[in-house]
């Protein structure tokens, strides 16, 4: 298939169709009758008029498209994999091994959604601090930015609700620290807790309703935030950075120029997934023991270390007020207070370059990497 | 116009290369695989009248060794045969209607609790149910 | 109505508080009181007296050296009945007036024996006890004399892990057991041996020490006709096999210990088929001809198991190696771990010199390892296979990438 080499038949053009229907042939003509039937012209012209700015900073927008695609992938795993699995205590377990060891490259399967769970949330933080730093998300962009970090969020959570699902000892026991965490915010915290594990500790209703999350509540609301997020971006175009001299940026056509090196970084992270999973496949670890006592080292999925070791390294007690709680307020409102960037950072409204954003976009990044430094160098912390 | 055909044919050969490459793999996972599942949950011990009263048998249950004990007052009984001390396979020893692990003299009695010996816990119990001509054996759950 | 229920409450809550501090008045030890400010010498005994089982039944001081521990004044504290410290010759004794009087110990724990003064003077040090020797180990010297705990608490002189060190104490002191024509180096030997292994690296609590084999109160070496029966409260199964083969009636005549002519003592090592006949530990040889059928016979049954040993050391070496590759082989191991067991039920068997019953367990291992070669090749064959598919899925992406990146490149040219 090559899309782009059959823009003239898709054009709207009588001419041209009948240029065209001199010498038919069968593919063509079925896509033209396709065409017709679905009148999908708007879309096409769409897609043609559509342009891309390129500028010195251009590499960064190649991790939006990016993350699209590995969500694709999640999404295809997922379903594969939902094939063999069973969500309940006595059989999550064995299903995982069964399905690392007897079915048929279930093993690539599994390892690609793992570890596609984990470069995904990668690569949805480059994006972020990148159209963070680059002020993307100045008006009218500011719906966009704030879809893009409930997608965050609903990524976290798919990654969290997920990590539990293999039913083995690390998960089972992170999944009980994280939703201790849960149960400290006030007011809410107990009810949440309870809520999120169905009932006061983690047993078999937390993992159907883990599940639940995971597979029906996350991507429908990934899919709906997704589409507002996708639309506003054909909608208003992608974003050109402050500072940035108008003949400095060209304008190419997302179609089949963008798409096309889209395309490329796309084969080359497929790539990259493949040899990660052969060489490192994902790993089934020992079914979790609810009586067991809690193993050493116990640490959640590496995109939350930085909450996890901060939480740690805090005092107990800050002010006569207890220490963990301080620092989940902290953290609310500092996600509360990066989330409407948009609004407070006039300065960039105006399309002048704001150095207190950069700044605090540098600092945010440094704190978040040392953090998760410290959780991997220093794990007896 | 001659190398423009040869990058079109090398983008379609890759392109089909891939879709081969990664389809095939996604084909061959939708197969169902012909042997069951690794962890058994309830499997045959015995048949009805196969064990004389007072005398146990070692059947396998899943990856492991299993012990169905038929009692002298008629009721079966199963357990892990897997001893808690150092894993050897214990057995019944009917002079003393007790379950023995040979390797270092533990003893359990028909309940798995320990009686003597070096084991620290009771032996994992099974369950058992009687269906026809044919005992099965499960674990229980929860 | 309210008021006079506040007045009940109150009075209730003043007689429990004044009950209380009655209760309190009367557990005065004035001895300790006394000795806790004293020179670290005096003072220790006090001190370790807090922990004591005895302290913790209500006994105070008096119960073994006398005196009123009620009284203020030393004069009258240290009255008539005041015995200071009990001579060593005096201490067994004073402890079995109380420990093997059934009458007083039923108070306090129904359980316990009342023997242990009786069993005393069966053994060794009993016995040179009853001589006049005060060297020898006394109650005190194994249960310490202030700060006794029960043996099942951790901290004691008597728990499991610490048995040897109590042990070790005199039976490690060469000066001391030359006197008795004693050897001093049991502790070490015991240390190195596959019992210790157990008790103080896989902290089986199980495993045997000092008095599982000697006894503790009666404490005497087990004699050479009566060893394989206390081999045999651990390790029935070679006890049986051993009893029903001819080495039984053999070793009876001539007056050998069972086990420990292959297996010593003390220092008793893992068991090793380096044991046999031409092996690096040969213990046949002690009774055994060079020449004769039975020694070649024993010899071969080494090279078997040497043969086994190696084929299961290379099929677990395997399994790890797939294992590393992220291969699912939960079976595999399986099936290795019960090659492992009949090796060892074949290796056991040995005990009962029956050559038929031995070979058949090693051909039922080898069966099963036949078994597990055919999983390892496929197990290998997937690791290759993954392999492969891996490179040829890697290089068609690659040409994509490359292909599109030519194609964006020539499209972007032809474009003014």
């Amino acid at each position: 298939m090559k899309p782009w080499g059959n823009q003239n038949l898709l054009r709207n053009n009588k001419q041209e169709t009948s240029e065209l229907s001199l010498r038919p042939k069968k593919g063509q003509k079925f896509l033209l009758y396709l065409a017709e039937r679905f009148s999908w012209q708007a879309i096409v012209d769409l897609a043609k008029k559509k342009t891309v700015p390129e500028h010195p900073y251009s590499f960064w927008t190649y991790f939006g498209g990016l993350c699209l695609f590995l969500f694709v992938i999640q999404v295809i795993t997922g379903l594969l994999l939902l094939l063999y699995y069973v969500p309940s205590i006595d059989r999550a377990h064995e299903s995982i091994i069964y399905i690392m060891g007897q079915v048929k490259f279930g093993w690539l399967i599994r390892s690609v959604h793992s570890w596609t769970a984990n470069i995904l949330i990668g690569v949805i933080f480059v994006h972020m601090f990148s159209t963070f730093l680059l002020k993307a998300y100045r008006p009218p962009r500011e719906i966009t930015w704030i879809t893009g970090f409930f997608l965050l969020l609903i990524f976290m959570a798919f990654g969290f609700s997920g990590y539990l699902l293999p039913w083995n000892e690390l998960s089972f026991f992170a999944t009980r620290v994280g939703t201790d965490i849960l149960g400290q915010i006030p007011l809410i915290g107990r009810a949440l807790k309870s809520f999120v594990l169905g009932g006061q500790e983690i047993s078999g209703a937390t993992l159907s309703r883990f599940y639940w999350f995971h597979i029906a509540v996350l991507p429908c609301l990934a899919f709906l935030f997704l589409g507002i997020h996708l639309y506003l971006i054909q909608v208003q175009g992608i974003s050109r950075p402050i500072g940035v001299k108008p003949e400095k940026i060209r304008e190419i056509p997302f179609f089949p120029d963008f798409f096309l090196r889209d395309a490329v970084i796309w084969s080359l992270v497929l790539a990259l997934i493949g040899v990660l999973c052969v060489f490192f496949p994902w790993e089934i670890g020992k079914k979790a023991d609810p009586f067991a006592p809690t193993p050493l080292g116990i640490r959640p999925e590496w995109y939350f270390t930085f909450m996890f070791t901060t939480l740690k390294l805090v005092p107990s007690h800050i002010l006569g007020l207890e220490g963990e709680k301080i620092i989940l307020l902290i953290f609310a409102l500092g996600g509360l207070f990066w989330m409407l960037v948009p609004f407070w950072d006039r300065k960039a409204y105006r399309d002048q370059n704001n150095p207190v954003t950069t700044a605090i976009g540098v600092a945010v990044i440094l704190y978040i990497s040392i953090m998760t430094l410290i959780t991997y160098l220093f794990p007896r912390l | 116009m001659k190398r423009r055909k040869f990058f079109d044919f090398l983008l379609g050969g890759a392109a089909l290369g891939t879709f081969i490459s990664l389809f095939y793999p996604v084909l061959r996972y939708l197969i169902p695989p012909p042997s069951k599942e690794e962890e058994v949950q309830r499997t045959k011990a015995a048949s009805v009248g196969e064990l004389t009263p007072n005398t146990g048998k070692i059947f396998r249950f899943g990856s492991i060794p299993a012990l169905l004990v038929f009692t002298a007052d008629g009721t079966y009984k199963a357990f892990s045969a897997i001893c808690t001390h150092l894993t050897c396979t214990v057995g019944f020893d009917s002079q003393t209607q007790t379950i023995l692990c040979p390797c270092h003299n533990g003893r359990f009695d028909l309940e798995g609790r320990v009686i003597s010996g070096p084991p620290p816990r009771p032996l994992d119990p099974l369950e058992v149910e009687i269906s026809g001509e044919e005992i099965f054996v499960y674990r229980k759950r929860g | 109505m309210k008021r006079n229920l506040n007045q009940t409450l109150g009075l209730i809550l003043c007689f429990f508080i004044s009950i209380n501090w009655l209760f309190s008045q009367t557990k005065k030890n004035t001895c300790l009181d006394c000795h806790l400010q004293l020179e670290e010498k005096l003072a220790s005994p006090a001190q370790a007296f807090k922990i004591d089982i005895h302290a913790n039944y209500g006994f105070d001081c008096s119960a073994c050296h006398g005196g009123n521990s009620e009284k203020e004044e030393l004069e009258e504290a240290k009255d008539k009945s005041f015995k200071g410290i009990p001579s060593r010759q005096d201490i067994p004794k004073l402890c079995a007036s109380c420990h093997s009087d059934p009458n007083i110990m039923r108070r306090y724990n129904p359980n316990i024996r009342v023997d242990q003064f009786d069993l005393y003077l069966t053994s060794h040090h009993g016995r040179a006890w009853t001589k006049g020797d005060t060297k020898v180990a006394l109650c005190t010297d194994c249960h310490g004399a202030h700060g006794i705990q029960s043996a099942s608490m951790p901290q004691s002189l008597t728990f499991a892990w610490n048995i040897a060190a109590t042990c070790g104490r005199c039976h490690s002191d060469n000066n001391l057991m030359k006197n008795y024509g004693l050897p001093g180096q049991q502790e070490e030997d015991f240390r190195a041996s596959v019992h210790a292994q157990a008790l103080y690296e896989k902290k089986d609590l199980s495993a045997p020490t000092c008095n599982d084999c000697h006894g503790n109160h009666g404490a005497t070496p087990p004699e050479v006709a009566s060893v394989a029966n206390v081999c045999r409260q651990c390790h029935p199964s070679p006890a049986s096999l051993f009893s029903r083969s001819p080495h039984k009636a053999a070793f009876d005549e001539a007056g050998i210990a069972e086990c420990q002519a292959c297996h010593g003592h003390h220092r008793i090592e893992p068991p090793d088929y380096e044991l046999l006949p031409k092996g690096k530990k040969d213990v046949c040889l002690q009774c055994h001809n060079e020449n004769s059928r039975s020694y070649e016979e024993g010899s071969n049954l080494r090279e078997k198991f040497m043969a086994l040993d190696a084929q299961l050391e290379k099929v677990s070496f395997k399994i790890e190696k797939i294992a590393q590759q992220g291969i699912e082989i939960s079976e595999a191991r399986f099936l290795s771990q019960q090659a492992q067991s009949e090796f060892l039920e074949a290796r056991n068997l040995i005990h009962s010199l029956s050559l038929a019953e031995i070979e058949k367990k090693i051909k039922e291992s080898q069966a099963i390892i036949e078994k597990l070669s055919t999983l390892i090749t496929e197990a290998e064959r997937e690791a290759r296979l993954r392999k492969t598919g891996l490179i040829v899925a890697t290089l068609f992406l690659f040409l994509l990438a490359l292909a599109l990146w030519l194609k964006a490149r020539q499209l972007r040219r032809k474009r003014p």
